[in-house]
């Protein structure tokens, strides 16, 4: 009894030192000596703290029956609690991307509504429980898949393109003490992923024995060859003039210099259109075109299914406006605000989601705004419009870099 | 087609009849080849349910109602055209307050006609805003129907020999406050679909029909004058008060779906100057002034034909009576039912995201395709 209460109370202590000291991301704050990160992390720090309370309330309710266990020791031990972290720091990471999701869905409703003259839901406050009451109906639909499927891929398809959105969604990270791995190709990893929806949207398409779901795979193929490599032009101009793949590293680059819209403006407005292509959202939805495909490719997936498709477009719709905003405008930061110690103490997470909300504001006035475009023009635009224009941005970018470099303007 | 060898690199996609493009009830079977269509067949009938020969069970007075049910956004030009064809087989003539009304309650249908189907337009071309404003727009229209006629859809306004009531207060006003606000809320919708490149892109070049096609088709309304034939029935063989009404055809050359979604649009503006000298021609008749004859029950024997310019094309009905006050045979024309039989030609070639836009150009309304 005496050894757990000595425990808690050295472990209070090691907190009250060490544990606050969350400052400009590359502060090492060691935790309880056990953190595989190098530097400080919010939500395994979360995960800690919630382990400690929870983890320790059981450990003291069983020590209370069975005094001196090893259970006890064992769950407060630092392996237990360097796991129980990572696996709550996931579940904290989750619900973080999950609610954003759900807010940007709101905002789309709310805004949309406003566009076209209506009061968009109204469910709950100010609207924003209406996609609970949605999610819940979807739920409780009939789990129905046709007889003459290709079981396996028509499961498969669906689980990865869900899978990969939610994976996308969790790997941008949100500040320099938000991330789950701080990869050194961060920005080229999620492009790659993301890439990869296309296949697996082709391949469910297939599997489902749907002449509209074929036709819906094969537009998702068509439309992927006509904004990908405008993509992934400006892509590399953002890497050119950071010279990083490393998304936190792109960030404080941006922090120190200049947010990349300004020299790159071109390829702001390029990668915007690129992005709403790219998550598959109105005016680029040729996929899902319900207008002449009923459903596109998601025609046969019933039920829950379809419901999750929707979470995961709208996962997909999250992390290209975080890309917008991690590729132009700055991420996390901001211009005069981040002096502040206080700035990178409390706000940046905040601030990285609701510049991505702005982002997403340019998506809902082009979905109340145009029509669908059709698969022959999206490829035009797609080669002759963006991809001129994404070669054009990357020369500015090219030349403004030389000078930074060599020409000393700077 | 079941004895045919199947075609491996050419499929075919049956459209509805539970399809969000066909709106209503039917079938476009479609031979994609890709994306490319190759051939379409056109099938209709799915909302059959006898009208013609139901007619021939009721008196004339009773059919009205009925032929406001044979299309649900041009009630008022259906039961009007019935109307004519029974005053063209008695040989009446309508008084003169009933006739100006009956242009004003005409032309409104005919806008929110019009704006069923831009709204229509709107969906199939994948927007709902165009959707949602042309609607609300078709609102106004429709309280404007309730102020005249009690009723948003099936109106059951016309009678044989006039109107069934004369205009109630204030709903001059009213109905040119309404039209005022429409002319400028269409130049909203107009920006939002005429001045998007995306919009024209999306409907300019296909859907082509030729005029020699148009005519050997039988096609009329606005899919005509979209091709170039200029020949609209209100101005070339006057009913009613349209003789004195000044109002111009929009006609284009082009022949494509974006030619038809244009001549919709003008239609619209013209309607409104229509109503509104209808509005001023009212103003100087009597209050006073009849707007209804009373009519025999019994129609004489004969033949008689009617046709009027139905927001959709040239409606037409031909009567034949046996001197009872029941029907013979009363037979419809229905200016759709004629139109969608050129699907087939307009889409071939163009590519499956455009079948919904071109067929909206159509402006489909099965329940006077299938009667």
């Amino acid at each position: 009894m005496s050894g757990l209460r000595e425990w808690i109370v050295n472990r209070a202590t090691d907190l009250a030192d060490g544990g606050s000291v969350c400052l400009n991301g590359h502060e090492y704050s060691d935790i309880v000596g056990m953190s595989p990160y190098d530097v400080y992390n919010l939500p395994y720090d979360i995960g800690v703290k919630v382990w400690e309370s929870l983890g320790g309330l059981i450990a003291w309710l069983i020590n209370l029956f069975v005094p001196n266990n090893a259970v006890s020791f064992a769950l407060i031990s630092d392996t237990a609690t360097n796991a129980m972290a990572i696996v709550l720091m996931v579940v904290v990471i989750f619900a973080i991307g999950f609610v954003t999701n759900l807010t940007m869905i709101w905002q789309e409703r709310k805004f949309l509504g406003r566009q076209m003259d209506r009061r968009g839901t109204m469910i709950g406050p100010l609207g924003y429980l209406q996609c609970l009451g949605d999610g819940l109906k979807t739920f409780m639909k009939e789990n129905v898949a046709p007889r003459a499927i290709d079981k396996k891929i028509y499961w498969w398809g669906v689980v990865l393109v869900i899978g990969t959105s939610v994976l996308l969604a969790c790997m941008i990270p949100l500040s320099p003490r938000w991330f789950i791995v701080d990869y050194n190709t961060g920005l080229l990893l999620i492009f790659a992923f993301f890439a990869l929806a296309p296949f697996l949207i082709m391949c469910a398409g297939w599997a489902q024995n749907n002449k509209y779901s074929l036709i819906g795979g094969l537009r998702a193929a068509e439309l992927m060859i006509s904004y990908e490599v405008p993509m992934l032009i400006l892509f590399a101009g953002t890497v050119y003039m950071t010279g990083s793949f490393n998304i936190g590293d792109i960030i404080t680059w941006q922090e120190e210099h200049i947010w990349l819209i300004v020299p790159q403006i071109v390829g702001f407005f390029v990668c915007l259109v690129c992005a709403i292509a790219e998550s598959e959202r109105v005016p680029f939805d040729l996929s899902e075109a319900e207008a002449e495909l009923v459903e596109g490719w998601q025609t046969e997936y019933a039920g829950m299914k379809w419901g999750l498709i929707m979470l995961g477009d709208y996962f997909r719709g999250f992390v290209a406006c975080a890309l917008v905003n991690i590729m132009f405008l700055g991420g996390w930061s901001m211009p005069i605000i981040n002096e502040f110690d206080w700035y990178y103490q409390y706000f940046p997470e905040l601030f990285f989601v609701l510049k991505t909300c702005f982002v997403f504001i340019f998506f809902i006035t082009a979905r109340g705004a145009l029509p669908r475009v059709r698969t022959d023009q999206i490829v035009n635009v797609g080669w002759k419009v963006l991809m001129p224009l994404a070669v054009i941005n990357l020369v500015i970018t090219i030349l403004i870099k030389w000078i930074w470099d060599y020409g000393g303007v700077f | 087609m079941a004895q045919e060898k199947m075609n491996a690199d050419k499929m075919w996609l049956t459209m509805g009849p539970q399809h969000p493009f066909s709106h209503g009830l039917w079938t476009l079977r479609a031979q994609v080849d890709g994306e490319i269509v190759t051939d379409a067949e056109p099938e209709v009938g799915y909302l059959h349910r006898g009208w013609e020969k139901e007619c021939e069970q009721r008196d004339y007075q009773k059919i009205i109602p009925m032929a406001d049910r044979l299309c649900y956004s041009a009630s008022m030009t259906w039961s009007h055209l019935f109307c004519k064809v029974a005053e063209e087989a008695l040989d009446i003539e309508v008084p003169e307050r009933a006739q100006y009304l009956r242009v004003v309650a005409d032309e409104i249908c005919r806008i929110q006609s019009h704006l069923m189907w831009l709204a229509a337009v709107g969906t199939d071309a994948g927007n709902l805003t165009i959707f949602l404003w042309a609607l609300r727009e078709r609102e106004f229209m429709l309280d404007l129907n309730v102020r005249l006629c009690g009723q948003r859809l099936t109106t059951n306004y016309p009678r044989i020999g006039g109107v069934r009531n004369d205009m109630p207060y204030y709903f001059e006003r009213d109905c040119l406050r309404g039209i005022e606000r429409f002319e400028k809320a269409l130049w909203d919708i107009v920006n939002l679909t005429d001045d998007s490149s995306i919009f024209v892109g999306r409907v300019k070049g296909i859907g082509y029909i030729s005029r020699e096609e148009c005519a050997n088709l039988g096609i009329t309304g606005p899919a005509m004058r979209g091709c170039g034939v200029d020949y609209d029935v209100r101005r070339d063989d006057p009913y009613d008060a349209y003789g004195d009404m000044d109002f111009y055809v929009p006609v284009y050359k082009d022949g494509d779906a974006y030619a038809r979604f244009r001549v919709r649009i003008e239609e619209m503006f013209q309607s409104c100057s229509i109503i509104k000298q209808a509005m001023k021609k009212l103003e100087s008749i009597p209050k006073t002034a009849p707007y209804r004859l009373k009519v025999p029950k019994a129609i004489p024997e004969g033949t008689h034909m009617a046709r009027i310019e139905d927001p959709r094309g040239e409606s037409v009905m031909y009567l034949i009576s046996d001197g009872t006050d029941r029907p013979y045979r009363l037979k419809v024309r229905s200016p759709v039912f004629v139109n969608v039989s050129a699907s087939k030609r307009m889409v071939q070639g163009v590519r499956l995201a455009d079948i919904p836009t071109v067929m909206a150009m159509i402006d489909m309304c099965l329940g006077e395709t299938d009667r």
